[in-house]
């Protein structure tokens, strides 16, 4: 009895052995860089969350290639400068293979001639368009464009049969990109981009732009706003004080819980575009990205105790196409993982569908996009 | 005309503000030459703490009043820990320990609330009130309202109480002031907690419109300062004309020249007007009457 007890400890222990030197291997170094402080905080933090815990799962199920993953996570507090030096010191100091992140913009673009000099995949979680137009051979980015933010609109617009819009926007980088999108994609779709107002960052009272659009000869039929953070939700709330009633539409940049929170009542009746993670219960059962979504959500709100963003979502997506690209390259070597990344098809994340290709680094159509509504204080899905 | 009337609202809604921070530059000028460039951090505070009280389940007029508290204390321990202690440098030290205090203050503020903006309930419905055309909020009437009643109770208190003349005094002619009896030290530990109280009840007033977060005193700041210089650094009546115009000026400028300009049109002018009346609009001359 005694010996068939040892018998079987040992038989365990050699399966331990067995499994574990490949383990015991080194570990696979993932690199990121946040911007989980400072003014992005908010998109960064939930993406620092979301890599953590998934990290840890893949390692409790088992690792990549039969090695753990370690994550090495910088914080950049939303400075371009600390984002390239800490680049800088994944790729000569921890010597990681491949990395994830990049929260703004800004951020991004510093890191990027780093990553491509020592052609290591980059994976960004920020939305500029410059990231990946035009293509540079390492780097790839999860987020929907606001290029994508405007087709989206103009796509609504149209099926409404409206074509006079009135553009109002931020002077910060998200509003001036989105702005310069918009123009330029307007004419695509018979839009006419009839009054075009800006205001700065911190302004409090956009009540003069919107009653120069609601005053523009010919009449406007709809008000875009391009912006993300408080503006928008002045822009809303001013919209409803000037009685408007034409349809008004905001970017993804404001698809949170707070935007509806500060804009108030005034919020009844805005349209935008977001993420399909936004409205994870009223997808239908067939929707190819409802599983996904949903599964991450409850997973991200049951252990972070807040609610889930769609920002949170861009890191999922960045973390488990790289998992995938290194499981199918079956290898650590840069050129061989991005060759992975860039065959990624069919790969369903919070975003959308993504489809790579050596002209496409984010794979992502509009589809991705939904059109949402709030209705009763919260998000509703029209299509 | 309506759309006039609409960017004149606009104007004088967002020129208040400026207006109130510009006169708690004004009184702390006064009692010591210092520019207080944490001004704005009291506006921020009396909107962040009335968001958290509120939001504690502190009924909204109770919450007010506790951040008018916190903003005054704040005022005073500004005075007493970083402006007393360093009562013998000059001037320009002392505006460069209020930037650093105002820093100190939005840091902690950080820490204890969030980074997020936020707001609490208008006090009296959010259904505009329409003019002539032009639409108005409740709100923007208890902004005005709120700015004329503190105007006016401030000019009660220089004028009629005996402390408010030794205010006076103390701007007048420090030393004289100190010669006749009038402890001086008192006097600026007063001017730092009425411009917090001030100022607080401009980030109370101002919230429901204009949301508010931590970082809103930094800009604030700028604003009512130039509208401090405009009105004339030094003259309470000066730093309200000061705030309105200003206000008008973005609004009116947003509303007929260009939204994109709009700050550069404000400040061209204001710089304009400098060039012509160096001491602002309603300035003291260089030399003083004795």
């Amino acid at each position: 009895m005694q010996r068939r007890q040892l018998i079987g400890g040992l038989a365990g222990a050699a399966l331990l052995a067995l499994a574990t030197p490949s383990l015991a291997q080194a570990p696979i170094r993932i690199g990121s860089v946040l911007s989980i402080t400072g003014p992005a905080s908010f998109l960064g933090d939930p993406e620092a969350r979301t890599l953590r815990l998934y990290i840890d799962r893949i390692n409790q199920a088992g690792g990549v290639l039969g090695r753990r993953l370690e994550l090495v996570l910088y914080d950049d507090g939303g400075d371009a400068n600390r984002a390239r030096t800490f680049a800088t010191r994944l790729v000569e100091d921890d010597r990681v293979i491949a990395v994830v992140g990049g929260t703004t913009t800004g951020t991004s673009m510093a890191m990027i001639p780093v990553f491509e000099e020592a052609k290591i995949p980059f994976i960004s979680l920020a939305g500029g368009i410059e990231i990946i137009e035009p293509v540079k051979p390492f780097t790839f980015k999860t987020p929907h464009t606001d290029k994508m933010a405007c087709e989206k609109i103009f796509e609504d617009l149209k099926r409404r049969g409206l074509t006079r819009v009135g553009l109002i926007s931020g002077t910060g980088g998200f509003g001036a990109s989105m702005r310069n999108q918009c123009l330029r994609v307007a004419g695509n779709f018979g839009i006419q981009i009839v009054a075009d107002e800006r205001y700065g960052p911190g302004d409090t009272d956009m009540t003069p732009q919107l009653t120069r659009i609601r005053n523009v000869a010919g009449g406007v039929q709809a008000v875009i706003n391009a912006d993300f953070g408080q503006g928008p939700a002045i822009v809303t709330r001013n919209f409803a004080q000037l009685n408007m009633g034409v349809p008004l539409y905001q970017s993804h940049g404001v698809a949170s819980r707070s935007f509806i929170e500060l804009a108030g009542a005034a919020a009844e009746g805005v349209r935008l575009p977001a993420a399909a993670l936004l409205v994870a219960e009223q997808l239908p059962d067939n929707d190819p990205q409802k599983r996904v979504v949903m599964e991450y959500k409850q997973l991200f709100e049951s252990t972070q105790n807040q609610p889930v963003s769609t920002f949170g979502g861009h890191a999922y997506d960045g973390l488990m196409i790289l998992v995938e690209a290194i499981k199918r390259a079956n290898s650590t070597d840069g050129t061989k993982i991005r060759d992975a990344i860039r065959a990624t098809r069919g790969f369903i994340g919070t975003g959308g569908v993504v489809n790579m290709s050596a002209t496409d680094h984010m794979g992502l159509d509009l589809s991705a996009f939904r059109m949402i509504e709030i209705r009763g204080g919260t998000w509703k899905l029209i299509d | 005309m309506d759309q006039l009337l609409q960017f004149v609202f606009s104007g004088l809604t967002v020129g208040a503000v400026y207006a109130l921070v510009a006169l708690g530059f004004t009184l702390i000028y006064n009692a010591s030459d210092v520019i207080n460039f944490a001004q704005g951090e009291f506006v921020m505070l009396g909107g962040m703490v009335t968001v958290f009280a509120h939001a504690a389940g502190v009924p909204l007029p109770l919450a007010a009043l506790l951040a008018v508290a916190v903003a005054v204390a704040t005022g005073l321990a500004l005075h007493r820990l970083a402006i007393e202690p360093a009562r013998g440098a000059n001037a320009v030290t002392l505006i460069i320990i209020t930037i650093g205090a105002s820093i100190l203050i939005r840091g902690l503020a950080q820490i204890v609330f969030d980074k997020q903006f936020h707001r609490f309930p208008s006090f009296s419905g959010e259904d505009p009130i329409s003019v002539l055309g032009a639409s108005i909020l409740p709100q923007s009437l208890w902004v005005l309202g709120g700015a004329a009643v503190i105007v006016a109770a401030l000019w009660l208190f220089m004028e009629r109480t005996l402390l408010g003349k030794a205010v006076r005094a103390t701007a007048a002619n420090r030393l004289a002031a100190r010669l006749v009896g009038i402890d001086t030290a008192l006097v600026l530990a007063l001017a730092f907690g009425v411009s917090g109280a001030i100022g607080a009840l401009a980030g109370i007033l101002v919230t429901p419109i204009t949301l508010t977060s931590v970082t809103v005193g930094t800009l604030l700041a700028l604003k009512g300062f130039a509208a401090a210089m405009l009105g004339g650094i030094g003259n309470p009546v000066g730093a309200v004309a000061g705030g309105l115009v200003l206000g008008l000026l973005e609004a009116l400028a947003a509303g007929f020249i260009s939204s994109t300009y709009k700050d550069a049109v404000a400040f061209v002018v204001i710089i304009t007007v400098l060039f012509v009346l160096p001491q602002g609009l309603l300035g003291k001359r260089a030399v003083e009457r004795v």
